[in-house]
């Protein structure tokens, strides 16, 4: 993609265009004007609608009132309790999930390249989590530890009577761990791709240099790998801050388990206030170019070599 | 010798502990739908095994799915509308998708590095920020609670990700194969048919399966922008089921929904495991 830009930016001081490459682009315009002009209405213009909203006194319980009013649904938001908490456990579950999702990802994928047997098996079978439907895994994992229809208390160790969703941090380590289950093989899967990348001589020479396993990974694996790790890690942090399904079928926000994601919904569809539900849109959508911007600028992301898929 | 048995039994571990984690949940609600109505509440004082399997197989939960025909069962409707939709959103996006893939893979103009940057930022677009002006739209349009309505805004990821991985496999494909066939004498149309169309088919194959999946799976526009079972697909569908009385919950019935909806994921997934991890991985990382 590099060489191409370098070639066009040649191409359009050289004064006069051939009809050829005239025509070439004028094709190349033709054929991807269709899915861009798709993008941008259901991206560009609804987006650019929320922000107009969101300056405006809009709740459809209440029709007649309304009109401008400036920011004052976004001081409403950024001054009460609630947008910070969730936006603290937003956080939080993004940190740990991902934290998590690295290590074992890390592990599945050396599993998954070096394993001697059972490679196609460990592909085939994490792929399953990748595939079924959020609110299935959910709803499998609520039923799992809820008390009433469980099995999970029913194991050794664990109380009986622990009621997992009836307090804060232990919904919290259930929708966790139904986020880690769902999403970790994505992961695992980017980071098998970075490895593959990795010449296999070095090893050989580092292990004729006597390097043990440990310091194969840490010297050799970890900073080649560096590119994909922080592509992997850009898609899946940016993918665990919408984190809405789980936590509606776990616990629809109770016990303070809210996420930012579940607030616009409830803001917008469940009490239909368009203005400030619009408002928390915006924040949380501004908060997303946020975290990209510091994957970009702080750690160095090329965006060209990351995928969507997460 | 024995470096290699603690390696051996190492990696067996850890493929042991995989498969065990990732079918977890999945044995797990199968189990739970072939319960007796009755079976379903555990309790303490029950061992493991007893709560996680059924004392007697029955299928009584995926047969109450489907009581009462199309217009009175919670979920025929909905399952129609989950097919209908992703089938439909699919065809639209990879149709779309493989002109631009086409362009940016093969021709050579200015812009098409900013569109492939755009469709990955799109990608990454908080879908919450969309739901509210999309809720208004849909009602002043009358849109919503419509097919439409739910497949316009599957294209903000489903064409990201389509162009995406495309344009990877796109890439790959040997076009002055092409130009070679018309010099031996084909026509442009037998060269794209017999030549470009077999070799380009497996990326679209990957690309229409990944982009039916995310459709598939979507719950938050699903819940906002519809309201009843006209539109209202699989996942949107399960949170609205109701027990028999307020005070039951439709345990089975949700956990039987939920493992008809599993199966096509689990048929793509064992037919298709090279070519999803293929498509997953392409592009990924500059080879």
């Amino acid at each position: 993609m590099e060489a191409s830009g370098a070639r066009m930016r040649l191409g359009r001081n050289r004064a006069p265009v051939s009809e050829r490459t005239r025509s070439e682009r004028r094709l190349g315009w033709l054929l991807c004007a269709p899915a861009v002009i798709a993008m941008l209405l259901v991206t560009a213009y609804p987006i650019g609608y929320a922000v107009v909203l969101s300056l405006q006194d809009v709740d459809l319980r209440f029709p007649e009132e309304g009109g401008f009013v400036g920011l004052d649904n976004y001081v409403a938001v950024l001054t009460s309790e609630l947008w910070w908490t969730d936006l603290l456990n937003t956080v939080f579950i993004m940190v740990v999930t991902v934290a998590i999702e690295l290590v074992l990802g890390m592990l599945i994928a050396l599993v998954m390249y070096r394993a001697i047997f059972g490679r196609g098996l460990v592909r085939t079978v994490v792929l399953i989590p990748y595939g079924i439907v959020t609110v299935v895994a959910a709803f499998a994992w609520f039923y799992a530890f809820n008390p009433d229809t469980g099995f999970v208390n029913n194991l050794p160790l664990i109380g009986d009577e622990t009621s997992w969703f009836g307090e804060r941090f232990s919904a919290f380590a259930v929708i966790i761990l139904a986020e880690v289950w769902k999403t970790t093989p994505f992961m695992a899967l980017l980071l098998l791709a970075g490895l593959t990348t990795i010449d296999s001589g070095l090893y050989e020479a580092a292990r004729v240099d006597g390097a043990n396993a440990w310091q194969r990974f840490w010297k050799i694996t970890l900073p080649l790998m560096k590119p994909a790790i922080l592509v992997a890690l850009l898609f899946r942090t940016l993918d665990a801050f919408r984190v809405f399904d789980t936590i509606f079928i776990m616990t629809r926000g109770a016990q303070d388990t809210e996420s930012v994601s579940i607030l616009g919904f409830s803001q917008l569809i469940s009490r239909l206030n368009l203005g400030l539900g619009s408002a928390v849109s915006v924040l949380i959508f501004l908060c997303v170019l946020l975290i990209a911007f510091v994957f970009v600028r702080w750690f160095g992301v090329r965006m060209a070599e990351g995928r969507p898929g997460a | 010798m024995e470096r290699g048995t603690r390696e051996y039994a190492l990696w067996s571990i850890g493929i042991v502990l995989i498969v065990f984690v990732a079918l977890l949940p999945v044995v797990w609600i199968v189990s739970l739908s072939l319960k007796e109505p009755s079976t379903i509440t555990t309790g303490p004082g029950i061992s493991v095994w007893d709560a996680f399997f059924p004392k007697e197989i029955t299928f009584d939960n995926y047969k109450s799915l489907f009581e009462g025909g199309i217009d009175d069962s919670p979920f025929i409707k909905p399952l129609i509308n989950s097919v209908l939709i992703a089938l439909i959103t699919t065809l639209i996006s990879i149709v779309l998708a493989s002109f631009a893939a086409y362009a940016i893979a093969r021709l050579n103009f200015p812009g098409k590095s900013a569109i492939l940057a755009g469709a990955l930022a799109i990608a990454m677009f908080p879908p919450i920020s969309t739901v509210g002006p999309l809720f208004d739209m849909w009602r002043t349009l009358g849109l919503y609670d419509t097919y439409p309505g739910l497949i316009i805004p599957y294209l903000t990821f489903s064409l990201p990700l389509a162009i995406y991985t495309l344009v990877a496999f796109f890439r790959e494909i040997p076009w002055d194969l092409e130009q070679a066939a018309q010099v031996d004498g084909a026509t442009p149309f037998q060269a794209f048919r017999k030549v470009i169309v077999p070799l380009a088919a497996p990326g679209v194959f990957t690309a229409a399966i990944l982009v039916f999946i995310f459709c598939w799976n979507d719950f938050l526009f699903a819940i906002s922008l519809t309201s009843s079972d006209a539109s209202r697909t699989v996942p949107a569908a399960l949170a609205f089921f109701t027990g028999e009385s307020q005070f039951t919950q439709p345990v089975g019935s949700i956990a039987a929904a939920a493992v008809i909806v599993t199966i096509p994921i689990i048929v793509f997934v064992l037919i298709f495991q090279r070519r999803i991890v293929a498509g997953l991985t392409a592009g990924a990382v500059k080879g």
